[in-house]
């Protein structure tokens, strides 16, 4: 749940604001990609899609359920929209470069946005797909880094640190943007000028808040986990209308 | 094999712009020619195979036709997972190559010989798993993975395995059987099929007839070839410079009993599960680990005349 609501808000800037795309023409070939790497919050993409039309918001219900095809981890399979299948990290940015490069051999408008999480930043196949990015000219691709600082055991500076983590990226050609990952105005500011240099990859680094939105869920590891029912269930709701 | 493959990939390559061919830093000097020729479907990746894998499943589901290309084990074992959740579970057009098969590079150490790749990556769903035992067969490998949809690993030899053409023509899936005899049917594949030519030619001066096929495909395969050689045959024999685990041995085992034939005798020749205590070319390691012509022959006799 965690993983899923600190995203929310980018998810819903990039497919309501930013984004080309078509729900009627799921494939329709200019359409912008966008894939999430950290595939542990497919919820948030499963509800996207369904909220902008891709499918009918129904069929959220069958979500984790036996037989459905809405796994935990966002799967392609079946499920229009989705553009790459995740769950194991460090996979995303490197499908989501080889995109950008054939997109670009084949003079193709379109941008690619992979959405990662900032523990998935510990695997080195990050770092090989940011510097082949770079190294290709890859100015139709946009990272953005789900920077809540927050990874599976705990804290990111206490189990891999990855600060200065915008000099990192600076150190590998990026441009690097850094944001308010909740503030639609400061998301819009920041997606809104892409590339941000010609020639170079980009990369937001979106600050946010695991579990955004429900009191009792931000800033913990335990909701990285858990799973809201009955009495829980119906706080979170509460909450959440409210904000 | 490795120029052979390249040959025919500069074929493909002329008559179909979607032919990508990425390689993980290695090549020297083989891709000259190619990059030359065709400076826009060529990209070094750089020492980074689990990248370059992904990158080729994304110009792939751009509609690319992305050949992997590195030695022994890095473009299968170091990014198997790339392989598996990336580009085989997408259906993406990645073809991954690995010159270096078994002891190819010998003198270099375990951690150049390949000789668990065709079992792990049998395993895989939807990925078709090609090695060649001759150059000719190294073309027709090369085209039927680039027609053929999806995720294909094509693993090739330094052995350039024998001289000759074949009477049956190449279809991926089917043995092609080499040679017709009655005694012991040999299936093999890779360049290790030079040793079984031999072996065959030792066997005969012994009075002893096989029949050998060529398994060129490993996965997915037809049946039928297994089924008749076992029925035909006083013994089925495998010969793979491979571990003897879930390789072809394992395969055709496989096949035998799921349809419920079982060969008056059988034997798989391979590596048996270990690593190679010690370095030196292809055939010096053929002959230490009973791979060679002569311990073949030695074998098939004892099987045989037992």
């Amino acid at each position: 749940m965690g993983a899923a609501f600190s995203i929310a808000d980018i998810m819903a800037m990039l497919y309501g604001k930013i984004m080309h795309h078509d729900p009627r023409q799921p494939c329709w070939p200019s359409r912008d990609r966008f894939i999430l790497s950290k595939g542990h919050a497919g919820a948030a993409v499963y509800a996207t899609l369904a909220e902008a039309g891709y499918f009918p918001i129904e069929n959220l219900k069958q979500h984790y359920q036996d037989g459905s095809m809405l796994s935990g981890h966002v799967s392609h399979k079946g499920i229009p929209g989705v553009e790459l299948s995740t769950g194991s990290l460090g996979h995303g940015l490197g499908v989501g470069v080889g995109m950008a490069k054939a997109l670009k051999l084949n003079s193709s408008p379109s941008r690619v946005f992979v959405l990662l999480s900032d523990g998935e930043c510990d695997e080195g196949s990050v770092w090989e797909a940011a510097l082949f990015a770079q190294h290709h000219g890859l100015d139709n691709l946009v990272a953005i880094v789900d920077y809540n600082k927050i990874q599976s055991l705990g804290p990111v500076s206490e189990t891999l640190a990855l600060e200065p983590f915008r000099q990192k990226w600076e150190s590998f050609n990026w441009s690097v943007v850094e944001a308010d990952g909740h503030d639609h105005a400061s998301l819009a500011s920041a997606l809104g000028i892409l590339p941000a240099n010609p020639g170079r990859p980009t990369l937001i680094l979106a600050h946010t808040v695991k579990g955004k939105g429900v009191s009792f869920m931000e800033n913990t590891v335990l909701w990285h986990y858990r799973t809201a029912r009955g009495e829980e269930f119906d706080r979170a709701l509460a909450e959440l209308d409210k904000s | 094999m490795r120029d052979r493959f390249i040959q025919t990939l500069c074929t493909l390559a002329e008559n179909d712009p979607r032919i990508m061919l990425i390689t993980g830093d290695l090549g020297f000097a083989v891709f000259d020619d190619y990059r030359r020729r065709f400076p826009k479907q060529f990209i070094n990746a750089g020492v980074a195979e689990q990248n370059m894998t992904l990158v080729a499943t994304g110009m792939a589901l751009e509609g690319h036709i992305v050949f992997t290309y590195s030695i022994g084990n890095f473009p299968t074992l170091r990014c198997l997972e790339m392989i598996r959740n990336d580009a085989a579970y997408h259906g993406a057009n990645v073809k991954v190559v690995s010159i270096g098969g078994g002891f190819s590079y010998g003198p270099l150490g375990i951690s150049h010989h390949a000789t668990e790749d065709l079992a792990i990556m049998r395993a895989l769903p939807d990925v078709s798993c090609l090695a060649p035992t001759s150059l000719g067969e190294v073309t027709e490998a090369t085209r039927a993975i680039a027609q053929t949809p999806g995720t294909c690993f094509l693993r090739l030899d330094k052995d350039k395995g024998p001289d000759g053409p074949a009477d049956e023509p190449f279809v991926l899936g089917r043995p092609r059987r080499l040679r017709h005899g009655n005694d012991v049917a040999l299936f093999t594949t890779g360049g290790i099929l030079s040793e079984v030519v031999k072996a065959a030619d030792e066997l005969a001066s012994g009075g002893l007839s096989a029949s050998i096929y060529s398994v060129h495909t490993i996965k997915p395969i037809e049946p039928t070839r297994f089924l008749e050689a076992a029925r035909n045959h006083r013994a089925v024999v495998t010969v793979e410079e491979h571990t003897i685990h879930g390789g072809l041995g394992g395969m055709v085992l496989e096949t035998l009993a799921d349809a419920g034939v079982f060969p008056a005798k059988f034997l798989r020749i391979g590596l048996d599960g270990c690593f190679s205590s010690v370095v030196g070319t292809q055939a010096y390691l053929r002959k230490i680990y009973g791979l060679d012509a002569a311990s073949l022959t030695r074998r098939t006799q004892t099987l045989l005349s037992s």
